[in-house]
């Protein structure tokens, strides 16, 4: 596993109980999408993840060392939901920092690479206070690349872009995959999570309350068929029931107009899950 | 260790590139200005004086009278620029969201603070080393070199280094605004337990020189500067040395010899306090 926790409990100075024992699996190359509403707890456990917060209870490690550890901070890439870089510098210079402090020997060619890869070619040598902020967060994920970690920590990685920013994201969410590199990825955007994850944890209150496939989850809701008598629907049926209802009705002798397989998506799962 | 190294090197390059060295040399020139200009006048004045009955050297009284005010200056600045380059490296950072990306790279906390006290105590120690080094050059050339050159230096060096750690392990404590008010009473602290010392020595109050001794203990920096001072006059004697120490800068008292094993192993305890505090930080 590259990375594994058990029984994360986090309760903060101020009696908030963040996490309340939270168990959570990212296998090698594997991209798990972390869902919940605000204050659920999804910052809260990446940051554990990554040595920022100190859990209260339970243990996490990274490739096999404790979080927060210096084995396991090598191992990793970060971008904060909230994060800043220094103004006064440009583009390649915040890389080459990162690079540094991680130990990349990558160079200036890793630096133009993940600069290209985040669509900031243009930007190389612009400082940091003249980026607009979905520009910064391009380049925050630029920096959270570098040395190819083993796993990345994206804590709302797409929040401040524009769509085509959110489609580039997801291209470098499964380029990662290719290569081998796991991600833990914090977000709102269902539709996002849906379409890129392999596996799927929706937070509430601090506790994991469903966890499964994307495809999984999003299971069949039943069939629809407009006949000539109405709508009628046939709960709990799927695809492969399609063919046999509509036999069925004609042998019954009504005519059938159209047929709908209805899914519950993501969103609905979602809403279920974090209502309860 | 190199860790360390790159945080040092990203500090420095901050405070460069934020024009805080600008800042800083154009204040310390206009000090230099008005030192040079003070000076002359007071060894003009004093001239007058030569070859008086009392057998009281002018040029000495002058000196280091004037170059006594001059390392209180000193020291004044460099804790300005120890405190600005210190002042909010832990929790200041952290709110605006530039402290989790470094932290979280290999080089870790610990490294990160040490990094952070290489860069703020190189470059104030090397400040005032400098300037003080333009105040005696400009006082010897107007008519009175000092007795000892290299201790005082090191002493005003010192003293930025223990303000720079003070400074950063409030910064590990407290938000930027609160250290900066924090810093700026420790250092006053300090100057009035010495103050209080020279008062207590003059008047023999013995109460008043307890209180200096504990401060000068408990704030170092304190204790390193009044070291500094009395070794400008080390060398003088008679009725000279009588009258410089009843000047305000001129009454210090030389330091025993545990004060710079003292002062180092402060740093370190300091340091080791900031990095203990910070290491249990949520960020
Ligand atoms: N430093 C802190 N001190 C005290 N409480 C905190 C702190 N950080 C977070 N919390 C609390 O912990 C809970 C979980 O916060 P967290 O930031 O993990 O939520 P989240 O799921 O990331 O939310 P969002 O979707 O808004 O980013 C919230 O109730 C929050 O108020
Ligand atoms: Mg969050």
């Amino acid at each position: 596993m590259v990375l594994e926790a058990r029984g994360l409990i986090k309760r903060y100075g101020s009696g908030v109980v963040a996490l309340d024992g939270v168990d959570l699996e990212v296998g090698e190359g594997e991209l798990v999408g972390l869902l919940g509403p605000n204050g659920a707890g999804k910052s809260t456990l990446v940051k554990i993840c990554c040595g920022l917060v100190r859990p209260s209870a339970g243990s996490a490690t990274v490739v096999g060392a404790p979080a927060g550890s210096p084995a396991a901070r090598a191992a990793l890439g970060y971008l904060a939901e909230l994060f800043r870089f220094p103004g006064w510098a440009a583009a390649d210079e915040v890389l080459e920092l990162h690079q540094r402090l991680s130990g990349s020997d990558g160079g200036e060619r890793e630096r133009g690479e993940l600069l290209e890869l985040v669509g900031l070619a243009d930007a190389r040598g612009r400082s940091v206070e003249t980026m607009s902020k979905g520009m910064q967060q391009r380049l925050g994920l630029a920096q959270a690349l570098i040395g190819r970690p083993a796993l990345l920590l994206l804590d709302e990685p797409t929040s401040a872009l524009d769509p085509v920013g959110r489609r580039l994201v997801r291209e470098v969410l499964l380029e990662l995959k290719r290569r081998g590199q796991s991600v833990l990825l914090n977000s709102h955007l269902l539709s996002e999570v849906e379409l890129v994850c392999d596996r799927v944890l929706i937070i509430n209150r601090g506790g994991v309350v469903t966890r499964g496939r994307p495809d999984e989850l999003a299971r069949p809701r039943g069939v629809e068929v407009e006949t000539a008598g109405g709508t009628r629907l046939f709960e709990g049926a799927g695809r492969e029931d399609a063919p046999r209802i509509v036999s069925e009705l004609v042998a019954a002798g009504e005519s059938v107009y159209e047929v709908r397989v209805l899914r519950s998506t993501l969103e609905d799962v979602y809403v279920q899950a974090v209502s309860e | 260790m190199s860790g360390a190294l790159v945080v040092a090197r990203h500090a420095v390059r901050e405070s460069l590139r934020r024009r805080v060295f600008v800042v800083v040399l154009l204040l310390s020139v206009v000090f230099l200005a008005l030192y040079t200009w003070g000076a002359s006048e007071l060894f003009d004045e004093v001239d007058a004086f030569d070859g008086n009955e009392f057998d009281v050297q002018p040029d000495t009284l002058a000196g280091a009278t004037v170059l006594g005010l001059a390392m209180f200056a000193i020291l004044f600045l460099g804790a300005v620029l120890a405190t600005f380059l210190t002042l909010g490296a832990v929790r200041g950072d952290a709110e605006r969201g530039l402290l989790q990306p470094l932290i979280v790279r290999p080089v870790g906390r610990v490294a990160y603070l040490g990094g952070r006290l290489l860069a703020a105590a190189t470059v104030s120690a090397v400040y005032v080393v400098v300037l003080f080094a333009a105040c005696v050059v400009v006082t010897g050339v107007l008519g009175w070199w000092p007795d000892r050159v290299v201790g005082p230096a090191l002493a005003l060096a010192g003293a930025a280094v223990v303000i720079a750690a003070l400074s950063l392990l409030g910064s590990a404590v407290l938000s930027t605004t609160a250290n900066g008010i924090a810093v700026f009473m420790v250092f006053g602290a300090g100057l009035t337990a010495g103050l209080l010392g020279q008062i207590g020595e003059s008047l023999d109050a013995k109460t008043l020189d307890r209180i200096a001794d504990v401060g000068s203990w408990v704030l170092p920096f304190e204790a390193l500067y009044q070291h500094g001072l009395s070794l400008l006059t080390a060398d003088v004697e008679g009725p000279t040395a009588a009258i410089v120490n009843l000047g305000p800068f001129g009454g210090a008292q030389e330091a025993p010899l545990a004060l710079w094993p003292y002062a180092v192993a402060y740093v370190a305890a300091v340091a080791a306090l900031a990095a203990w505090s910070f290491s249990r930080r949520d960020l």
